[in-house]
C-alpha cells in the first residue's frame, strides 16, 4: 500500500489484489499445509478485508493469494454470476488485481464460488475457491474450540454419528440438507461449506483443486484434486441427495439443483437451474424448457436465467426498464431419489 | 415465459449513488467538515481509533462521516485501512505514570498526590438537554458571546501523579503488574488466536473489542456473575508520549503523542500459605476518552483471570473463549448481517426435506385412518 | 552484504513469488507430477535457483530457515536468503519451518524436523530438497492428489528414500512434506502420499 499527498488527505493504492505481500506468503504457508493434509483446518492469521466478514473474506483472501495476472476469474453466489455479493466480490479484484473475469465455467482458471459447486464438471487445472461460513463441522454439536480441536486430533467424530442418527430416529431423515459433513481422505470429518448435500458427490475424486478459506473464524482446508471425499451416513440410511420432479422451466435440464421461484401469490412457481453459466449454454445450444425464451428475443441486457431481481431503489421507482416474469406456475415439488450420486 | 433482468451490478451502482445522496443529506446545508467531526465529535471520534486499533483523529473523522454516523462501521473502515498498513517496528511500552493528565479520579482514596482531577466529564452534569447548543444565532453556541470560559485542561506544570497502584504496590498490597520477560507479546493482528491465550493477548483482544459488549459483561461481573469487589483505584486520561527505538539509529526518538484512558481496578484479595494477602488488580486501556470502555474491560479482564486467582469459574464474564471470540464487533456484525444474504439454495434444500417429511407425516396419518376404519 | 546477495531477487516480487507459490501449490497437490519453475534467479552456490525461488517465495521473518552443511558452509548462502526474506537462520532442525537441503545423499532423518502435533499438524517443517534430475520412474506414489497412481523419480536421492517416506506416511496427520526442486521445476510429496519402490 503507498500513500500519496492529493489536496488534504492522502491517496491510497493498494497491491496487486489488495493483500500485502507479507500477507499472501502467509496465506499460501497455509495454502500448501492445508493440501498437505487434506481435510484439516489451518488456522491462519485472516486479515480484515474491505468487505465485512461472513461476506465471502475467507474466499477472497485465498483468491487474492492465488490469483496470478493470467488467470481468468469467475465468482458465484448460489450458482449465479450476477447475484450482488458475487458481483461484488468480482468487481473487487477486477479493480485490486485487474485480472480477466468470466462467467463461464469452462474458461475460468479460478471459481470463488458461496453455496454452489457448479454442474459442469470441473478440470484439472482449475481451483474451486469456497467461501465458508462456520469451518468446523462439529462446532453446532461442540461450540468450543478446544474441545473441537481435541477430537480432530483423536479422530473422534462418533459425536457426529450420534447426531445424525438422533435425526433419523426422530424425524425418519438425516435431517441436513446443506453442509453435510464429508471424511476426507479417510481422515479428517469436514464441512464442505453450506453446499446442498446434491454437490457433496462432486467434490469425490474432483479433478480441479478445492481450497476452502474462512476469514472471520480464520481457517483455510483442502481437497487436493482426486481425493476420496464421502459423506458420512449408515449402513440402512445410506447417503442420498436431492432430486427434482422437473427439469429446470427454462433449459429443461434434469439432474441439477433447481431454485424455486415465486411467481405470483396463488400457488404459482417455477423451477430453474441455480447454475445460470450452466442453465445460459444449454440455451444457447437450444434447450428449452417450458417456459424458456427463443434464443433471439432475449436482448442482450437480458439473461435468461435465474435472477434475484434486484433493485437499488424501492418498488415504484424503476430503474431497471425489464421485468417480464408472467404466468402462472406449476408444481415441482422434488421428491428424494433413491442413491443416486452416492459419494461413496 | 419469464425472464429475470440483469440487474446485479447497475442494481448495485444505483444503491451505492442512493447512500451518497443520503450521507450528504440536504445539499442546501454545508457538508461537514472532518475538523468539526475531529474537534466537536471528539467520544466518536476516540471509540472509533480505540475499536479501529488505529491512532488517527483525521482518519477516524473521515471514517465517521463516510459511516454516516455508524461508529462499528466507522471501525469497520479503519479496520480494513490498517490492515494494510506496513510495520516499521514496535514502540516502546507506553509509560502511563509518566501521562500530561487531563482527567484522573480514584474511588479508593480522598486524596492523593497529584490530586484528584475532573477535567473534561459527564459526570456531575444534570442530563438535562441543552437546548442552546441547537441555537445557531445570537445567544447560540455559534455565538462568540456563548463561548465557555477557557478552562486550562491540564494542570500547568503539575505536581507528579503516581498511580494509584504503584502506591499500594508500594507497601506490597497489591500484586505487581505483570514481569517484562522480554518475550514479544503475541500479536492477533497477525497470527490466529488459540485458546487458551495469555493475558497479553486477552488484554490485545479487549482493548479492540466492542463497548456494549464489555459494558454488559462487566455490568454482570458486579451483579454476581463473577463478582470479583471492584474498587476503581485509579481512571485516568491524557496525552502519552509514543517513544520509539530504532536499533539501526541506536538511540530513542518521540513520536508524539497519544491520548488515551487507562483505568486500574482494585480487586478483591488473594494469598496462600506462602505468600500474605495481596489486592489484584484488573486492567483496562483504550485510546481516547474512552472511560466507560476502560473500566468495563478493567472488570472482565479481572473475571478472566479466575483460574490464575484460584477462584471459582461458571460466569459468562469469565469464559475466555466465549468472551474473546465474540467481542470483537467487525467480526459481529459481518456475521450477524451476512444472514441478508441470499441462502436460497440452501433454504431450497431445506423445503425440499420439510415438503417430504409432511407428505410422509400425511401418508401416515392417511394409513392409520384406513386401519382404524377397516378394525 | 556481498554485491551477489543484493544483485538477485525476482526481477518482479509480485509476479514471481506468485508464480512460483502456484508451482509449489500444485506440485503439492498433484505428488509426483514436476510442475515447470522458472525463478530467473543467480543464487550463490550451492543453492540452485529453484529451491532459491522457493524461499523467496515462501519465507519470510516468520519462518526460521535451517540449512543442510553444504548450504550452510557458504555464507553467501544464508546472507543471500537473509537479505531477501528476513528469515532467521537456525542452527537446530528442530525450530526450521522450512529446511532447505542441497545435498540429499546426505541428509538427516525427517525425525530431526518438526511434525507438527495432534492439534496443530500443520505446525511442521516444509523440506525444500535440491535434486539435479526427476526421471518419472523408480517410485510409485498413490494417495490424495493422484489418480490411480503415478511413478516418479528424481536423483540423487537416498537410497532408503521410500523407506523414510512410508515412516513419514505413517505418522499423519503429523509428518513433513517435501518440495524437490531443480532442473527447471518443482516436485511435491507431501505427507500425505505413499510411496513405495517399484
Amino acid at each position: 500500500m503507498n500513500t500519496q499527498a492529493i489536496g488534504g488527505m492522502p491517496e491510497i493504492t493498494y497491491n496487486f489484489a489488495y493483500l500485502d505481500e507479507q500477507t499472501k506468503r502467509m496465506i499460501r504457508r497455509a495454502i500448501l499445509k492445508a493440501i498437505a493434509i487434506p481435510g484439516y483446518q489451518v488456522p491462519f492469521a485472516a486479515r480484515e478485508m474491505p468487505m465485512p466478514y461472513g461476506w465471502g473474506t475467507g474466499g477472497v483472501q485465498v483468491t487474492a493469494a492465488v490469483l496470478g495476472r493470467d488467470d481468468v476469474l469467475k465468482v458465484i453466489d448460489q450458482g449465479a454470476d450476477d447475484t450482488t455479493n458475487a458481483v461484488a466480490i468480482r468487481g473487487f479484484f477486477e479493480k485490486t488485481a485487474g485480472v480477466a473475469t468470466t462467467t463461464s465455467t469452462t474458461e475460468a482458471t479460478i471459481i470463488q464460488t458461496r453455496h454452489r459447486v457448479p454442474e459442469t464438471a470441473l478440470g484439472e487445472n482449475q481451483i474451486l475457491v469456497y467461501q465458508v461460513p462456520i469451518p468446523e463441522p462439529l462446532r453446532f454439536l461442540e461450540p468450543r474450540e478446544t474441545e473441537t480441536r481435541q477430537l480432530h486430533a483423536l479422530a473422534e467424530y462418533g459425536l457426529m454419528h450420534v447426531k445424525l442418527y438422533e435425526d433419523i430416529a426422530r424425524h425418519g431423515h438425516i435431517a441436513t440438507t446443506y453442509a453435510y459433513p464429508v471424511e476426507v481422505a479417510g481422515r479428517y470429518v469436514m464441512d464442505p461449506s453450506p453446499i446442498p448435500k446434491f454437490d457433496n458427490p462432486k467434490l469425490d475424486d474432483c479433478p480441479a483443486l478445492q481450497l476452502f478459506g474462512a476469514g472471520r473464524e480464520k481457517r483455510i482446508y483442502a481437497i487436493p484434486p482426486h481425493t476420496k471425499v464421502r459423506s458420512l451416513d449408515f449402513e440402512d440410511h445410506p447417503f442420498r441427495v436431492q432430486k427434482f420432479a422437473k427439469p429446470c422451466a427454462l433449459c429443461a435440464a434434469t439432474g441439477v439443483y433447481l431454485d424455486e421461484v415465486i411467481l405470483d401469490d396463488r400457488g404459482g412457481r417455477m423451477f430453474v437451474c441455480s447454475d445460470t453459466d450452466y442453465c445460459n449454454t444449454r440455451q444457447e445450444a437450444g434447450h428449452r424448457g417450458e417456459m424458456g425464451v427463443p434464443a433471439e428475443s432475449a436482448s442482450s441486457d437480458v439473461m435468461p436465467g435465474l435472477n434475484p431481481g434486484i433493485h437499488a431503489v424501492p418498488p415504484g421507482h424503476p430503474v431497471q426498464g425489464v421485468d417480464g416474469r408472467v404466468k402462472s406456475g406449476h408444481d415441482g415439488v422434488p421428491v428424494e431419489s433413491g442413491r443416486e450420486g452416492d459419494a461413496s | 415465459m419469464y425472464v429475470a433482468a440483469k440487474g446485479g451490478e447497475k442494481a448495485i451502482r444505483n444503491a451505492h449513488a442512493l447512500l451518497a445522496k443520503r450521507r450528504r443529506g440536504n445539499r442546501n446545508l454545508p457538508s461537514i467538515g472532518l475538523d468539526q467531526i475531529a474537534q466537536q465529535l471528539t467520544l466518536a471520534v476516540d471509540r472509533v481509533m480505540a475499536e479501529g486499533s488505529l491512532y488517527d483523529v483525521e482518519l477516524a473523522a473521515l471514517a465517521v462521516k463516510q459511516a454516516r454516523g455508524d461508529l462499528i462501521e466507522a471501525i469497520f473502515l479503519i479496520r480494513a485501512f490498517r490492515t494494510t498498513l506496513p510495520r516499521f517496528g514496535y514502540a516502546k511500552p507506553l509509560d502511563t505514570a509518566g501521562m500530561q493528565v487531563r482527567r484522573r479520579v480514584s474511588a479508593t482514596y480522598k486524596d492523593l498526590p497529584g490530586g484528584q482531577l475532573l477535567g473534561p466529564t459527564f459526570d456531575y452534569t444534570h442530563r438535562l438537554l441543552d437546548t442552546s447548543l441547537g441555537q445557531g444565532g445570537v445567544g447560540g453556541e455559534g455565538h462568540e458571546g456563548h463561548a465557555p470560559a477557557t478552562q486550562p485542561e491540564t494542570s500547568v506544570e503539575a505536581e507528579p501523579m503516581p498511580r494509584v497502584t504503584d502506591l499500594l504496590g508500594r507497601e506490597g498490597l497489591i500484586e505487581g503488574a505483570p514481569e517484562d520477560d522480554g518475550t514479544e507479546p503475541f500479536d492477533l493482528t497477525r497470527a490466529p488466536v488459540s485458546f487458551p491465550v495469555d493475558r497479553s493477548t486477552r488484554l490485545q483482544a479487549l482493548a479492540r473489542g466492542d463497548e456494549g459488549y464489555l459494558l454488559a459483561l462487566g455490568y454482570s461481573t458486579q451483579r454476581g456473575y463473577a463478582r470479583s469487589h471492584p474498587f476503581v483505584g485509579e481512571i485516568r486520561f491524557g496525552d502519552v508520549e509514543v517513544i520509539f527505538e530504532a536499533p539501526e539509529l541506536g538511540f530513542e526518538l518521540s513520536l508524539g503523542t497519544v491520548q488515551i484512558t487507562e483505568c486500574q481496578t482494585v480487586n478483591q484479595f488473594k494469598g496462600s500459605a506462602t505468600t500474605p494477602p495481596q489486592f489484584t488488580r484488573g486492567y483496562g486501556l483504550v485510546f481516547g476518552q474512552c472511560e466507560r470502555k476502560a473500566m468495563s474491560m478493567a472488570l472482565v479482564e479481572r473475571a478472566l483471570r479466575w483460574q490464575e486467582l484460584g477462584e471459582e469459574p461458571g460466569a459468562p464474564a469469565q469464559d475466555e473463549e466465549f468472551v474473546l471470540s465474540h467481542c470483537d464487533n467487525v467480526q459481529a456484525t459481518g456475521f450477524v448481517e451476512h444472514l441478508k444474504l441470499p441462502h436460497y439454495v440452501d433454504f431450497q434444500a431445506e423445503l425440499d426435506l420439510v415438503r417430504r417429511m409432511r407428505a410422509e407425516h400425511e401418508e401416515e396419518r392417511r394409513e392409520a385412518g384406513l386401519k382404524e376404519a377397516a378394525e | 552484504m556481498s554485491a551477489q546477495a543484493l544483485a538477485t531477487g525476482f526481477s518482479d516480487p509480485v509476479d514471481g513469488a506468485q508464480a512460483t507459490f502456484r508451482a509449489a501449490m500444485w506440485a503439492l497437490s498433484r505428488p509426483g507430477r514436476v510442475e515447470v519453475l522458472d525463478a530467473g534467479l543467480a543464487p550463490p552456490a550451492p543453492l540452485i535457483p529453484e529451491a532459491a525461488a522457493l524461499a523467496l517465495a515462501l519465507c519470510d521473518y516468520e519462518t526460521p530457515i535451517w540449512l543442510d552443511e553444504a548450504l550452510a558452509a557458504m555464507p553467501a548462502v544464508a546472507e543471500f536468503l537473509r537479505f531477501h526474506t528476513g528469515a532467521t537462520i537456525v542452527a537446530d532442525p528442530a525450530e526450521a519451518r522450512f529446511a532447505l537441503i542441497a545435498e540429499p545423499m546426505a541428509m538427516p532423518d525427517f525425525a530431526v524436523f518438526a511434525q507438527g502435533t495432534p492439534e496443530y499438524p500443520d505446525a511442521s517443517a516444509t523440506l525444500i530438497v535440491q535434486v539435479e534430475h526427476f526421471t518419472g520412474g523408480g517410485l510409485l506414489l498413490e494417495g490424495p492428489g493422484i489418480e490411480a497412481r503415478a511413478s516418479f523419480g528424481a536423483t540423487p536421492l537416498p537410497a532408503d528414500f521410500a523407506a523414510r517416506m512410508t515412516t513419514n506416511r505413517a505418522l499423519f496427520p503429523l509428518g513433513v512434506d517435501l518440495l524437490l526442486a531443480g532442473s527447471g521445476g518443482v516436485a511435491g510429496l507431501p505427507r500425505s502420499v505413499t510411496v513405495w519402490e517399484g
